[in-house]
């Protein structure tokens, strides 16, 4: 890629030779990447031709948008608990990830800084364990979770509560090996020094670990995030009284009936969906390199 | 990461982290364990164990009233131990790997378990509860009006909402003058001064029960219809909105001979022990069964049955490619573009990856219903705008093919970063010197690049397989396990075997929990043996020992 001869440059006229190996050098890179950008986006095109359309079907909709009306818009929130649904999902993926990257922030502090027995069994579990789906037990889940309802409703079904548990269940198993790696990456010194002065094991995280991995914590949160959003088995199962559905749940409802009329407000509720994700996202770009190469998967 | 920072050799002198003893740990005498208690440290410990100890005794009341006592004394003994670990100096590490680990053993670990035991019984629709239950269904739903039945005027009640809460049936009998309350429970006396009872003879409101109106009982028609009230000798039955009877079973479990009979017809159905059903000597099942445990027999039918072990097997292939293709298509595209994209004489690099990551950040469960609509063979947009006609998800391979299309529209953003990424981690030094000794740009790839890649996103692509390997959303959104062959309606061509389980265990056909789970466990044991092979080659598992 980088083999090509620096000497091609000098000579950049406006000779067609030239025009030649300007594009065999960096022209066809752009043509590669005006490609890939149409594949990306124009699915992304199509949502917002749909949610502009004034028609709302799925038939009438073309991938440049044909018109110009918030109709979509304004029929989610009056004929959906659009709002309900919009705010479950983030009241439940802001706090579940935020409550999953502290447990296992804790435990990777553990496995990284300190020797104990079973240090390597735990660890190894844990791998193991973060390769079991939870979904694979959604049956004895569903059978649980019939008893707790019978027992605590406010935990059951149809409460976010139950949901809320059952994410955190994962929470060991997903992050905690990302995390390890960036606190074994932490030079013990600063520890030590600060254990040398007086500090005690829960001062030197929280004051000192939990600050320096600060960037890291953010990008898992994100993505634990993005993961809880995106759930849709679980939550089927447990949430099936209207105002209480995650917005996939609801929004699946929406379109698994009624397909063709339903899809104009289909589309406009994706759009709103993606707009608190795609803003994180872009702000925390720099630190996703970083994060993602050193072993996150998007859940 | 840089694991040799953690070894155990240099963690010698570090205190509290001293290296593995013979038996047990010991938290050895250091200034970190003797730091003087802070102020905040105490206020948030008591804070957070007295909010322990409030969510202990708000679950307890619930378990002692329903006599719960295992779940009680499990209760009791984690809430000890939490008090126990946390007041105590000792045992540092567990203070740190405790609130995760309870977690995972209640909502992750023991729903495993429990799934396990399911796969050795023949659990699902027919067989739910115990013997008694199914003799007593049995019964009640066998209940005629015969000559002579009690008639009692009705009233439709509920203790909770009127829309959705438990209904209860408020009967009185018009010569006796005695008014019940009756659910699926049994039939309760209820005190004459505690209910209002119209001239009509109509109970129209009882302390403690709503009474629904006209519209509100019409709305729940098939619930009052559907509820059985069972008595000593027979059940009450609803008869329209106003008007119960109190039948007779006309079928009778009957213990000498173990078997149900028929007083009318005289057909009898005796008890099948090792299926849990009652059958009839021309093999006639009742639908009301019982769950028993069937041994491996859920085991040997999905390797045997060849309704079962065929879609199975199958689906087991087509699971792997799906695996394989979502992961190596992104990865290849994904590199390409990165490798495309990755030249000092660039420009505008940050805006083609601005917009190339777009569909990352969308959320996938709708945009993977957006590509469901988008290949609708007669408005979708794919068929539109390259002047096709073709039914995308109604021909086996046309489906694979789709699915696959939409896993590397919505994975590639992803390998495109981590490529990215890795790609600057590589010292151009590398692909320079390569060049310098006469390398054609392929030769330096192949021997350069590609290796050093592959070893850093290696576990990125396991992780990946294992994620696509069990990836439900991406089918049933999308093709919903179809198309199926007309001969058999449970397992589609382009079915997963998890979304194969889901629809095992909640689909329209019926729910069987028992089989659902025993796939299930095939799952667990692929995706385990496929992860312990790889991570074994990895520096993940290396990371272990450190």
């Amino acid at each position: 890629m980088t083999t090509l001869s620096d000497a091609a440059v000098a000579d950049r006229a406006g000779t067609g030779k030239s025009k030649g190996r300007w594009f065999a050098q960096v022209g066809w890179r752009h043509l590669v990447g005006v490609l890939a950008v149409a594949f990306s986006l124009f699915p992304i095109l199509f949502v917002i031709s749909a949610a502009l359309n004034p028609l709302g079907t799925l038939s009438s909709t073309e991938l440049l948008p044909t018109g110009a009306s918030l109709e979509n818009f304004t029929n989610l929130f009056q004929k959906t608990p659009f709002a309900h649904w919009f705010l479950n999902s983030l009241l439940l993926a802001g706090v579940a990830s935020f409550a999953s990257i502290f447990l296992s922030a804790l435990a990777a502090y553990a496995f990284s800084r300190m020797r104990f027995a079973g240090r390597r069994v735990g660890l190894l579990a844990l791998l193991l364990i973060q390769m079991f789906p939870q979904f694979l037990a959604i049956v004895a889940i569903f059978l649980i979770f019939t008893t707790v309802t019978g027992l605590w409703p406010a935990i059951g079904f149809n409460t976010p509560w139950g949901l809320f548990l059952l994410y955190m269940g994962t929470a060991l198993g997903a992050n905690t090996w990302l995390m390890k790696g960036f606190f074994d990456t932490l030079p013990k010194e600063l520890d030590e020094s600060a254990t040398m002065d007086g500090a005690s094991h829960a001062q030197v995280f929280f004051r000192i670990m939990l600050p320096l991995v600060a960037p890291i914590l953010a990008v898992t949160g994100l993505l634990a995030f993005i993961g809880s959003i995106n759930e849709f088995i679980i939550a089927n199962v447990f949430l099936t009284e209207p105002d209480s559905k995650t917005l996939a749940v609801g929004m699946f409802g929406m379109v698994a009936g009624e397909r063709n009329n339903n899809f104009g407000m289909f589309a406009a509720g994706t759009l709103l969906t993606a707009v608190p994700t795609v803003l994180v996202f872009q702000l925390l770009q720099r630190y996703i390199v970083s994060g993602l190469t050193a072993g996150a998967v998007k859940g | 990461m840089s694991t040799s920072l953690s070894g155990p050799g240099s963690a010698e002198q570090a205190p509290g982290r001293e290296p593995v003893r013979r038996g047990l740990p010991r938290t050895p005498r250091t200034a970190r364990n003797h730091a003087p208690i802070t102020a905040t440290g105490l206020v948030v410990k008591v804070v957070l164990l007295g909010l322990v100890a409030g969510i202990a005794i708000w679950a307890a009341f619930p378990l002692v009233e329903a006599e719960h006592w295992v779940g009680l004394g499990i209760l009791a003994a984690t809430t000890a131990g939490l008090f126990y670990l946390y007041l105590s100096r000792r045992h540092i590490p567990a203070k740190y790997l405790v609130p995760g680990t309870i977690f995972l053993i209640a909502c992750q670990v023991f729903p495993v378990l429990y799934t396990a035991s399911t796969a050795f019984t023949n659990f699902g629709d027919g067989h739910r509860g115990t013997k008694d239950d199914a003799i007593v269904a049995i019964q009640t739903s066998s209940v005629r009006q015969v000559p002579g039945s009690t008639e009692y005027s009705l009233s439709i009640a509920t203790t909770g909402d009127p829309a959705t809460g438990p209904l209860v049936f408020l009967l009185s009998d018009p010569k006796t003058r005695e008014v019940f309350a009756g659910d699926a429970g049994g039939l309760r006396k209820l005190d004459a001064g505690d209910v209002t009872v119209s001239a009509t003879g109509k109970i129209t409101e009882a302390a403690g029960y709503t009474v629904l109106n006209f519209g509100q009982a019409s709305g729940r028609s098939k619930d009052i219809t559907d509820l059985v009230v069972p008595t000593a000798g027979g059940a009450v039955r609803s008869n329209g909105l106003s008007r119960a009877y109190e039948g007779k079973a006309v079928r009778a479990y009957d213990a000498g001979c173990d078997c149900v009979k028929d007083s009318e017809t005289g057909k009898t159905w005796t008890a099948d022990p090792a299926n849990g059903s009652f059958v009839a000597a021309d093999g006639e099942r009742l639908a009301q069964g019982w769950k028993v445990n069937v041994g491996l027999k859920n085991f040997t039918r999905v390797l045997t049955d060849p309704d079962i072990s065929g879609p199975f097997f199958g689906t087991l292939l087509w699971n792997f490619a799906f695996a394989i293709g979502s992961t190596g298509f992104t990865f290849l595209l994904g590199m390409a573009i990165a490798l495309a994209l990755h030249s000092p004489r660039m420009r505008g690099t940050n805006v083609y990856r601005v917009l190339l990551i777009l569909p990352y950040a969308m959320p996938s469960f709708a945009m993977l219903l957006v590509w469901r609509d988008m290949f609708n063979t007669d408005f979708g947009l794919v068929n539109d705008l390259f002047g096709l006609h073709i039914d995308w998800f109604g021909g086996t391979w046309s489906a694979r093919i789709a699915v696959l299309l939409v896993q590397l529209w919505l994975g590639y953003p992803y390998m495109f970063l981590v490529a990215t990424g890795a790609l600057q981690a590589i010292p151009r030094e590398l692909t320079e010197a390569t060049s310098v000794d006469g390398a054609s740009p392929w030769q330096s790839f192949r021997a350069v690049t590609l290796p050093l890649l592959l070893v850093a996103l290696s576990p990125l692509l396991i992780a990946s397989f294992a994620y696509n390997f069990n990836n439900v959303n991406a089918i049933l959104f999308t093709t919903e396990g179809g198309p199926f062959a007309p001969d058999n309606p449970r397992n589609g061509a382009t079915d997963l075997l998890i979304t194969y389980t889901y629809r095992l265990a909640f689909g329209a056909q019926g729910a069987e929990y028992g089989l659902a789970t025993t796939v299930s466990i095939f799952i667990f044991a692929i995706v385990a043996i496929v992860a312990a092979i790889s991570f074994s080659r990895t520096r993940k598992q290396e990371e272990v020992y450190s």
